[in-house]
């Protein structure tokens, strides 16, 4: 039986936990609006930027470009993107596990794999492995356009080299804020856009300069959009997560705290009981 | 009242200018254009420079940085990296951004490898974009 006083220091240290986690809670959910928010104001610039791209590459001949250029794999360059800060539930393992799992099936491929760690969380994590070429770390509490300008260039540079012949993005998407979900998207080559209203105008626009001049400033650009809009997910996914993880800890230590007062008036009653046999016991003696 | 086309911004943090207007200025890829209502399908990169554009006796500036436009639809659609508007940006800031970029720049003159000219160069550009935005507004 543990003594009153221990169960009782357990308690408070139990409720402190709990005071913490549910102010982390109140915080992530928080932040988690002002990255939905973000991600909301992103959403026409993507959706222009996917149809003038999907108008232009239905016009012009796509193979001519370095940066769509489709070759055999025998390097893949993976963009793992995950938070700086931990405490968000398995969502950051379930990233690295995913990276983990695509090393290993490109290894027993004979495939070369370079990583590029986003966040400081898969850095720490996949370093072990000795294949990170580059990291980005403290970047994702508020990053910015060019941080990810940064990125992608440093990609694509290393693509156009030869050094990767494939680069993939593993990121955590964000479904909803139940669900984030590991997801693994091609980035280079840049595949062309299909678009659903197939040519409506395009061949009628006046192009300045030439398609092809256009496409080099565009699909650079393109990869900047498409490394933000990952970390924009991952930005809002990982403070979803963390509100359910914080959540979950905040139930779980009412329930110890719970259980906790059980014990502890179980032991106090005890104790009393004890008292009073003895005092009983003592009265009976001198009789 | 004259025909008038609808001007877009948006930028990654969302729309700057959804409005109807009478004229938009631009500055192109191969030098500063304007457009007007019922344009031709049109697309164009953009340069960091000044968008201006006219409703009525009103005028207004914006700074913007590279990007690319659409003309479709009477609708002209700028797709660039940040946008501000003339009367909002601090002039002694961009006055500041403006000197050390030329310092940056003639560091990198006299060969001194740790400075990325073309990111000086986008830098003064931007500054001097600002400082003319803010002078016109």
């Amino acid at each position: 039986m543990p003594s009153l006083k221990d169960v009782k220091t357990k308690i408070s240290g139990v409720k402190k936990t709990s005071q913490i986690t549910k102010a982390m809670n109140m915080v992530a959910s928080a932040r988690l609006r002002s990255a939905q928010e973000k991600m909301e104001n992103f959403r026409p610039y993507t959706s222009k930027f996917n149809e003038a791209m999907s108008n232009l590459s239905g016009g012009s001949n796509t193979s001519s470009f370095p940066l769509m250029e489709v070759r055999d794999l025998k390097n893949l360059e993976i963009v793992v993107i995950t938070s700086d800060r931990g405490l968000c539930g398995s969502f950051n393992s379930n990233i690295i596990k995913m990276t983990l799992k695509k090393v290993a099936e490109c290894e027993a491929k004979g495939v070369g794999v370079s990583l590029v760690c986003v966040g400081k969380k898969g850095f720490q994590l996949l370093k072990k492995t000795g294949k990170v070429r580059k990291k980005y770390t403290d970047i994702m509490s508020s990053f910015q356009m060019f941080n990810a300008r940064e990125i992608a260039s440093d990609v694509s540079e290393n693509f156009l080299s030869g050094k990767a012949d494939r680069v993939e993005v593993i990121y955590g998407e964000f479904k909803s804020v139940a669900v984030q979900k590991p997801a693994v998207k091609p980035f280079l080559p840049v595949e062309p856009i299909q678009s659903d209203v197939t040519n409506k105008i395009s061949g009628e626009y006046i192009y300045e300069p030439s398609t092809e001049e256009i496409m080099d400033v565009m699909q650079p650009l393109y990869l900047n959009v498409m490394i933000y809009h990952a970390m924009l997910e991952v930005g809002a996914s990982e403070h979803a997560a963390r509100m359910t993880a914080m959540d979950n800890a905040t139930n779980a230590c009412k329930d110890i705290v719970d259980h906790l007062t059980i014990v502890y008036n179980k032991a106090r009653q005890a104790a009393i009981t004890a008292e009073l046999m003895d005092i009983v016991g003592g009265a009976e003696a001198l009789k | 009242m004259a025909q008038q086309i609808r001007l877009e911004v948006v930028t990654p943090s969302g729309a700057a200018v959804n409005e109807d207007v009478d004229i938009v200025n631009a500055p192109g890829y191969g030098g500063d254009f304007g457009v007007l209502a019922n344009h031709a399908p049109f697309l164009s990169t953009i340069k960091i420079g000044l968008l201006s554009y006219e409703q009525g006796n009103k005028r207004e500036n914006l700074m913007i940085s590279g990007g690319f436009c659409e003309v479709s639809n009477n609708t002209i659609t700028f797709l660039v990296e940040s946008a501000e508007f003339g009367k909002q940006i601090d002039v002694d800031r961009a006055m500041k951004a403006k000197e050390r970029a030329e310092k940056r720049l003639a560091q990198t003159a006299q060969h001194d490898e740790s400075i990325n000219r073309t990111r000086a160069e986008a830098a003064l550009q931007r500054a001097l974009a600002r400082i003319k935005a803010s002078k016109i507004a």
